[in-house]
C-alpha cells in the first residue's frame, strides 16, 4: 500500500461525514433503530416513523476496511458457524461477540426491530433469524419474489404491497408509536427521485472519454448516501448535486478518473465489472487497476441497492407503496441471469468498454453462482474478452494479491492483443 | 399382494438410482406420443399439477457419487456446492435431453441462479422458477401462491397443449395423498423396526419415487413393506438418530450405509422432502389450487429454506421428529457450501443442546469417497450414546 497522502474530493468528505453522522444517530440512544439490508431497503418508509436505519453489510464493510473483520469472522467460526458461509454474516456475529462496537467507537444499541427485506439474497433470511436469536427483538419479513422471467408481474407487486400494508407498516407503527402518514412518504419519495436523477447522471458520466470517474472503486463512495440512510432527504439531494458539479468540472477539464493518489494520468483500459469488491484490501485492489491505467466505467455493484439506469426506474410519489415494491423487485441480484447478462453487455457497448471483468465473491452465491456462464454469454454478445478473478467480501484469508494481480495483468495483455488484432480501439 | 422379495425390490430401486440416463422415465415418455417430462429440483414442488397435466414429474437430485463431472466444473467456482455442477453435467451431456421443462424451487441462491443458466443455455426448454411464499397468511402469501400455481398451471397447459381441469388436479391430489400415506408408512415402519428396513433400502425406495409414475411408486412401497415385514433380519444394538440437513444435495449412498454400519439407525431424515412436505392429506374435492395453497401454508414441513416467523417455533419440526421417533440423537449432515443448511445449523443445535440431546455435525459432497472418518465419527457417537446415554 502506498504511503502517499490520500487524495479526496469535497464530495467524498461530505459522504464520509454523512455516514459518520448516521452512526452517531444510531448510537445516540435517542432514536429507535431498525437493522435492515441495503438491497431493497425501505429508507423512506423508516423515516416516516423516525426510525434510524442500521445496515449490517455496511458495518461489515467498515470493519473490513479497518482490518477488523478477519478476527470477527474467526470468532463466529469458533462459535460454530461454518467456514463455508457468508462472511458478512460471520463478521456481524463476530462483531456482536466482541462488544458490538460501531465504527464511531460507541456501542451499537440492540435494534428495536429487524426489518428483513428478503430481496435478491437468500442469506438475508438466515442472517436475521440468527440475529433474532441474539436480540430477541421484533422481526418483520418483507418477502420480495424473484423476477425470474425478467419482468415484474402484478402478482409480485400486489404481494409486496399487501405485506407492506398488513405486516411492515403496522409493525413500524407499533415500534415507533407514530401513525403512518402516506403524504409524508410521498414527500420523501419525491426527494428520492430528484437524487436518483443525479445518481444516473453520475453513472452515465463514465461514457465520456476519458471517464471522469471510476464507477466501481469510486462508485462505492458515490452510491453511499443513496443506498444507505439518506435516500429521500434534502441532504441526499444536495450531495448528488455537489457530486454532479464536481464531475462536470472534471469533464470540462478533460480529467481522467480520480484515485486515492490523484487523477489517473492516462486511461488505457475501460472495463465493466461484475460483482462486489473485496473490502479487506480495497485500496490495494484499486491500485492494481489505476496503476495499469484501467478505469471501471460501469459495474453491477453500483446497482446492488437499486437499478436506476437500465429501465428508468425512479421512486414515484404518486404510487408510494407500489413504487417501493417495484424498487425492491428491481435490485440487481433480484433479476434473472439473462437480464443481468443484457445489462452488462449493454454497459460494455454503451460505455465503449474493452471487456468484462468478474470479481467472483466466495461469500456471495447470489452474485457468484452462474457468473462463469454469464461471462461467456457477455463475450458472445459483445465480442469483447472477459476475465475472472476470485476474492471475498470481508474475509482477508481469501484475498491473494499476487494471484489477482497476475490475472489482471494477463487480462490487460489480452485486451492489448485484441486491439492489435483489430478489436477494441485504445481508450481516449 | 406381490411375492417379490426385498432383494428383488431393492435391486430394482438400485438400478433406477444408478441409471443417470433415466431409462424408466424415457420409456414412460416414449410409450405414448406427445407425453412430456418435467424435471424438478429439491425441496418441494406441487407435483400434483404436473401430474394433472399428464406429464411425468422427474426429481433431479444431481449426478450422485459415481458421475464424473468434466464439463460442470467449468460452470461453477470451487466454493459452490456440487449439485448444480453435476446437474449441468447431466444436461450438457444429453442425459436430460428428453426433459421438456425444469422447475427450480426457491431454496437458495444457487438453485435460483441455476434457473437462469437453464434460461441461457437451454432456450427451447420450459423453465419455471418456483417461488413459494415466505408469508403464511391466507390473504397475503396465500393469494400470491395461488396466483403462482395458476401461472404454473397455465404454463404447463401451454406446453402440453391441453387444459388442466379441476377434476384432473383433484384426481392427482388423490393419488399423491395415497403416495404420501405410503411414504409415511414406510417411515413409520423403519422407525418401529429399523433392523427390518435399513436406511439405504428406504433411501433407494424413495429415490425410485423421484423417477417412477406416482401410481407405480405407491405399488412399489406396498410391495416393499409387505416383503420387509415378512423377512426376518437380526436386530442390532444400534442407537437411533435423526439425520437432518441433507434436503437438497444428497449424500452418497455409502454415507447412509456407513452410518448404520457404525451403529446408528436412521429413524428419520430429510433426504427427499418433496414426498413428505405436506403433513396432511390435501382435500381432493373443491378448488384444488385453494386446497394446495392451504396445505402449503398451514400443514407443510420445516426446512431452512422456509422462514419461521415465530422464534419459539424455530426448530420445532426437528424436535417433534426426535420425540416422535424416540431418537437418541441427531446427525447434522450438510453438504459443503450449502447456505441454507449451514446457516440454519447453529440455531437448530441451540435447540437440541438446550434439551441435552446428543448430536454430531458432518459435511459431505454427493461424491464424497472417504467413509472411514464418517464411520469413526458415527461409531464414536453411537458408542457414547450407548455407554453414557442413560446416565
Amino acid at each position: 500500500m502506498s504511503d502517499q497522502k490520500i487524495v479526496k474530493s469535497n464530495s467524498q468528505d461530505v459522504q464520509k461525514e454523512m455516514i459518520t453522522r448516521n452512526y452517531d444517530k444510531i448510537t445516540s440512544g435517542k432514536v429507535k433503530v431498525s437493522s435492515t439490508f441495503v438491497p431493497g431497503n425501505l429508507n423512506e418508509l423508516l423515516m416516516c416513523f423516525d426510525i434510524a436505519n442500521n445496515l449490517p453489510e455496511i458495518n461489515a464493510i467498515q470493519n473490513a476496511m479497518r482490518k477488523k473483520s478477519g478476527e470477527m469472522i474467526m470468532e463466529a467460526e469458533r462459535s460454530g458457524h461454518s467456514e463455508d458461509v457468508c462472511t458478512y454474516v460471520k463478521a456481524d456475529i463476530g462483531m456482536m461477540a466482541k462488544g458490538n462496537i460501531a465504527p464511531n467507537g460507541k456501542p451499537f444499541p440492540d435494534p428495536d426491530l429487524l426489518l428483513l427485506s428478503y430481496t435478491g439474497c437468500f442469506t438475508f433470511l438466515k442472517w436475521f433469524e440468527l440475529l433474532r436469536e441474539q436480540y430477541k427483538c421484533p422481526t418483520v419479513m418483507l418477502h420480495v419474489p424473484y423476477a425470474a422471467d425478467g419482468h415484474v408481474t402484478q402478482n409480485m407487486r400486489d404481494y409486496i404491497v399487501k405485506q407492506l400494508k398488513e405486516e411492515v407498516i403496522p409493525t413500524l407503527e407499533k415500534i415507533s408509536g407514530i401513525k403512518f402518514d402516506i403524504d409524508r412518504l410521498r414527500e420523501y419519495l419525491r426527494k428520492s427521485a430528484i437524487a436518483e436523477d443525479d445518481l444516473v447522471w453520475m453513472l452515465e458520466s463514465a461514457k465520456h472519454k476519458p471517464s471522469p470517474i471510476d464507477c466501481y472503486f469510486g462508485g462505492v463512495y458515490y452510491m453511499g448516501p443513496i443506498f444507505t440512510a439518506f435516500r429521500g432527504t434534502d441532504e441526499c439531494i444536495e450531495y448528488y448535486k455537489l457530486l454532479r458539479e464536481e464531475i462536470q468540472e472534471r469533464i470540462d477539464k478533460g480529467l481522467c478518473a480520480q484515485t486515492p493518489e490523484g487523477d489517473m494520468a492516462e486511461e488505457k483500459y475501460r472495463l465493466v465489472v461484475e460483482g462486489p469488491p473485496n473490502w479487506t484490501s480495497f485500496r490495494d485492489f484499486w491500485q492494481m487497476f489505476y496503476e495499469a491505467g484501467a478505469v471501471v466505467v460501469a459495474s453491477s455493484y453500483t446497482k446492488v441497492g437499486g437499478v436506476y439506469d437500465y429501465d428508468s426506474f425512479r421512486h414515484d410519489p404518486a404510487n408510494p407503496l407500489e413504487t417501493l415494491a417495484d424498487y425492491c423487485l428491481g435490485v440487481y441480484t433480484n433479476r434473472n441471469l439473462p437480464t443481468r447478462v443484457d445489462m452488462l453487455a449493454r454497459n460494455i457497448i454503451e460505455y465503449e468498454a474493452d471487456g468484462l471483468l468478474i470479481n467472483s465473491i466466495k461469500s456471495c452465491n447470489s452474485f457468484s453462482a452462474g457468473q462463469l456462464v454469464m461471462m461467456r454469454e457477455v463475450e458472445k454478445l459483445t465480442g469483447k474478452p472477459g476475465a475472472f478473478i476470485e476474492t471475498d467480501l470481508v474475509d482477508p484469508r481469501y484475498f491473494s494479491a499476487a494471484n489477482v494481480k497476475n490475472r489482471l495483468e494477463s487480462y490487460f495483455q489480452m485486451i492489448d492483443q485484441k486491439r492489435r488484432a483489430g478489436g477494441s480501439a485504445i481508450a481516449a | 399382494m406381490s411375492t417379490k422379495t426385498v432383494k428383488d425390490i431393492v435391486a430394482n430401486c438400485q438400478e433406477i438410482f444408478e441409471d443417470l440416463d433415466f431409462r424408466r422415465a424415457r420409456e414412460w415418455k416414449a410409450a405414448v406420443p406427445g407425453r412430456k417430462v418435467i424435471g424438478y429440483m429439491p425441496v418441494y414442488v406441487p407435483r400434483e399439477i404436473v401430474h394433472a397435466a399428464g406429464m411425468l414429474p422427474l426429481g433431479i437430485l444431481g449426478g450422485g457419487a459415481d458421475m464424473e463431472v468434466i464439463h460442470g466444473d467449468a460452470y461453477y467456482q470451487s466454493y459452490i456446492c456440487r449439485i448444480p455442477r453435476s446437474t449441468i453435467e447431466l444436461a450438457i451431456t444429453g442425459k436430460l435431453d428428453f426433459v421438456d421443462g425444469m422447475m427450480f424451487p426457491s431454496i437458495c441462491d444457487v438453485i435460483r441462479n441455476l434457473s437462469g443458466i437453464w434460461q441461457l443455455l437451454f432456450k427451447d426448454k420450459y423453465v419455471r422458477y418456483f417461488d413459494a411464499p415466505q408469508n403464511f397468511k391466507d390473504e397475503v402469501g396465500g393469494v400470491f401462491y395461488a396466483n403462482e400455481l395458476r401461472e404454473l398451471k397455465e404454463g404447463l397447459e401451454q406446453l402440453g397443449g391441453r387444459k388442466i381441469t379441476d377434476a384432473d388436479i383433484n384426481n392427482s391430489i388423490d393419488l399423491y395423498n395415497e403416495n404420501r400415506r405410503w411414504v409415511n408408512r414406510v417411515y413409520d415402519f423403519r422407525s418401529d423396526y429399523p433392523w427390518k428396513a435399513p436406511s439405504a433400502e428406504v433411501y433407494l425406495l424413495m429415490r425410485a419415487g423421484m423417477v417412477l409414475p406416482v401410481e407405480e411408486h405407491t405399488r412399489l412401497m406396498q410391495e416393499y413393506l409387505a416383503a420387509a415385514d415378512a423377512e426376518s433380519r437380526p436386530v442390532k444394538d444400534n442407537c437411533r438418530v435423526v439425520l437432518t440437513g441433507a434436503f437438497c444435495e444428497q449424500p452418497p449412498l455409502n454415507l447412509i450405509k456407513s452410518l448404520e454400519m457404525a451403529g446408528c439407525y436412521i429413524v428419520d431424515d430429510d433426504f427427499m422432502m418433496v414426498n413428505r412436505w405436506l403433513q396432511r392429506d390435501v382435500p381432493a374435492t373443491g378448488d384444488p389450487i385453494d386446497n394446495l395453497v392451504k396445505a402449503f401454508l398451514h400443514h407443510s414441513a420445516e426446512t431452512p429454506a422456509k422462514y419461521e416467523d415465530d422464534i419459539n417455533v424455530k426448530g420445532a419440526y426437528l424436535l417433534n421428529t426426535i420425540a416422535k421417533r424416540g431418537a437418541d440423537g441427531v446427525i447434522f449432515a450438510a453438504p459443503s457450501f450449502c447456505d441454507p443448511a449451514l446457516l440454519d445449523q447453529p440455531m437448530l443445535i441451540s435447540r437440541v443442546e438446550a434439551r441435552k440431546i446428543p448430536y454430531i455435525t458432518m459435511q459431505y459432497a454427493e461424491n464424497s469417497g472417504q467413509m472411514q472418518p464418517i464411520r469413526e465419527q458415527a461409531g464414536t457417537f453411537a458408542d457414547s450414546i450407548k455407554l453414557w446415554g442413560a446416565a
